[in-house]
């Protein structure tokens, strides 16, 4: 039973969590166990992710339960690529986390909870069924409350409260979607809710359920002009919280999306209309948002937002070169996005602020360090021939295709000003003048620590730049995988004959 | 029934995004529990309510004799409860905790992490 191996992803976080939960004590062990469990999560996820590629898609029905009556859970490609970034991204916060959280925190239990947030965000990769989704989400969202709070300082406690009220409320929303979707098909498994909506007579009704899903994964996702919690709550937990924040739980509401939107919900010129419209709104109001601030950490959250828009504007256009180029733009998003918060983690570490202003001088004192940060801020922006290009371009190239011109000069503004943001970052944080800063009592600054721990907090950041690196150069490799996910995308009849077999009518 | 519930559950959405939208901390929190029990009942009334048949194949039978009800919403409404006591509960002790690092319940004054620095 090769199929059964979509389990192991999920199965693997939980024994995990569980084991370190029986190691609540002894933090050593904890974080020995993490580190090595991680590896063997990334292990499998390309086990997993391989055998997909080879093999097509693979489909599992838990308790044997046929679909569409019991729960299904499928790995096809787009699923397979994020359950193995999930693992790339995993393991690198959690080599980051042990070298940077404080004791303290992980006394309380940062590390299993850590590894609950990513079986939730592998289940919610996986599953095939709408509320099974809805229950990984509840996963996700209770372990990052406790991620965001934990520590509770001032900052913390008042990020946590605007970020728990959001994604209740967008919990809420998907809830009540979910129940209208029940009453009009009867039926909860995706495949089967693909067929019974297309053949729905009542449209205006499945129009507004479509619409509280965009309402409920857009608050997630922090889309326009659902995103304000984002910069509110994202610069305040330690930036190895930040960096998994950034790097994947946004990216699993656009997964949802891009899920929903290319499954269930098809071919709706009036909803692919508000998702472009969406779509330009946030590239402009995280664009504009990043420029206004100067704490590192922030500018960072806007940034995030601002490329939200980009993977949704290649939902809306939904075409298979604009669905590729989207799918493109995740992958290179999550490593970037984790990378990023991870280094403004070791620019703290290093200074002991986020501000810009206090900020500089850093390219005099580690040069080869400051060489290594310019890799993601430099693939952010998407500098030819690094990672973020290729997607822009073929967003651009879709919307040219479309005939749509705003789309394209809302793109290029959003490019601009990112290339902006980071090119004054750059200035003020690597080349100013160095600014002497009063040293903090009990700080444990960057240049104190043991060789043990530079290698924990740069060793990642080194993986990530690498991961990217290929991304941009192997750009070919990634374009394939994108439009061979595009493809399985765009022909919903591939993923519902994978789950309910060639015989459903 | 179907009215009166449906009445109801408008009232539930109306009430809570009311209270989510007062400035007080323990209204946020008590905004969000009606609109989860709204969502709640919202299942249930969509389940399509169906009095004294419960969803049982007679001994003498392979499949249903009559109309029954669909035992799929109660099992949902279940999990639902479940996921949102806890996180619920979560809340509660949240802005317990954040009364006493902030000192006021008054989410206007909470606006710290929004400033410009």
């Amino acid at each position: 039973m090769i199929a059964q191996i979509v389990f192991y992803p999920i199965i693997m976080q939980l024994l995990l969590a569980i084991l370190l939960l029986f190691c609540w004590k002894w933090i050593k062990w904890q974080k020995v166990i993490s580190i090595i469990g991680s590896f063997i999560s990334l292990g499998i996820a390309i086990w997993l992710f391989s055998t997909t590629w080879t093999q097509g898609t693979l489909t599992v029905q838990a308790g044997n339960w046929e679909a569409p009556f019991g729960i299904s859970f499928v790995s096809d490609t787009f699923a397979a690529t994020l359950v193995l970034l999930t693992a790339i991204s995993g393991l690198a916060v959690s080599v980051f986390s042990v070298g940077t959280i404080l004791r303290a925190r992980l006394k309380f239990g940062f590390l299993p909870i850590f590894h609950f947030l990513l079986l939730g965000l592998n289940g919610a990769f996986l599953t095939g069924d709408i509320f099974n989704l809805y229950v990984w989400f509840e996963i996700i969202i209770i372990s990052s409350f406790v991620l965001i709070t934990l520590g509770g300082e001032k900052a913390q406690i008042e990020g946590a409260i605007k970020y728990f009220t959001l994604n209740i409320f967008a919990s809420i929303i998907f809830l009540t979607a979910i129940a209208v979707l029940y009453g009009l098909t009867g039926s909860l498994n995706m495949a089967d809710l693909a067929i019974k909506v297309a053949a729905l007579e009542n449209r205006g009704l499945v129009k507004v359920t479509a619409i509280l899903f965009l309402i409920g994964f857009g608050t997630k996702a922090a889309l326009f002009p659902l995103y304000f919690w984002l910069p509110a709550s994202y610069h305040t937990p330690p930036s190895a919280v930040s960096a998994i924040f950034g790097g994947l739980l946004t990216k699993v509401g656009i997964y949802a999306l891009i899920r929903v939107f290319t499954l269930i919900f098809v071919g709706d010129s009036f909803l692919e209309n508000i998702i472009l419209v969406i779509a330009c709104l946030t590239l402009f109001s995280g664009a504009l948002g990043a420029l206004a601030h100067q704490n590192i950490a922030k500018i960072f959250s806007y940034l995030i937002i601002c490329h939200i828009g980009y993977m949704i504007l290649g939902l809306g256009l939904y075409s298979e070169v604009a669905i590729a180029g989207a799918i493109f733009y995740l992958i290179h998003d999550i490593i970037v996005k984790t990378n990023l918060f991870m280094v403004s983690g070791l620019i703290y570490r290093i200074k002991g602020t986020f501000n810009m202003r206090d900020l500089g001088g850093l390219y005099a004192k580690y040069p080869r360090l400051s060489l290594l940060m310019l890799i993601p801020m430099f693939s952010l922006v998407g500098i030819p021939p690094l990672s973020g290009f290729w997607p822009k371009l073929a967003l651009i190239t879709a919307s040219f295709n479309a005939g749509n011109y705003w789309l394209i000069a809302a793109v290029l503004f959003a490019t601009f000003i990112t290339m902006y943001v980071i090119a004054r970052l750059w200035s003020e944080v690597f080349w100013k003048e160095r600014k002497e800063l009063p040293k903090m009592q009990n700080f444990r600054y960057f240049e104190t620590l043991k060789l043990e721990k530079k290698i924990q907090i740069v060793g990642p950041i080194v993986f990530l730049a690498l991961i990217s690196l290929y991304i941009g150069f192997g750009a070919e490799n990634i374009q394939q995988l994108a439009t061979r996910v595009a493809a399985e995308l765009m022909d919903n009849q591939h993923y519902i004959q994978a789950v309910l077999g060639d015989g459903y009518n | 029934m179907e009215v009166l519930l449906a009445i109801l559950i408008g009232l539930f959405y109306a009430a809570g995004l009311y209270m989510i939208l007062r400035r007080s901390l323990v209204k946020l929190i008590i905004g969000l529990i009606l609109l989860g029990n709204g969502a709640n009942l919202l299942i249930f009334l969509l389940g399509r309510i169906t009095k004294g048949h419960p969803p049982i194949i007679p001994g003498e039978s392979n499949i249903f004799t009559s109309a029954y009800a669909d035992p799929i919403p109660q099992a949902l409404i279940l999990t639902a409860i479940v996921i949102s006591f806890g996180l619920q509960s979560f809340g509660i002790v949240l802005i317990k905790r954040a009364y006493k690092v902030v000192k006021t319940d008054d989410l206007d004054q909470m606006n710290s992490t929004d400033q410009y620095s």
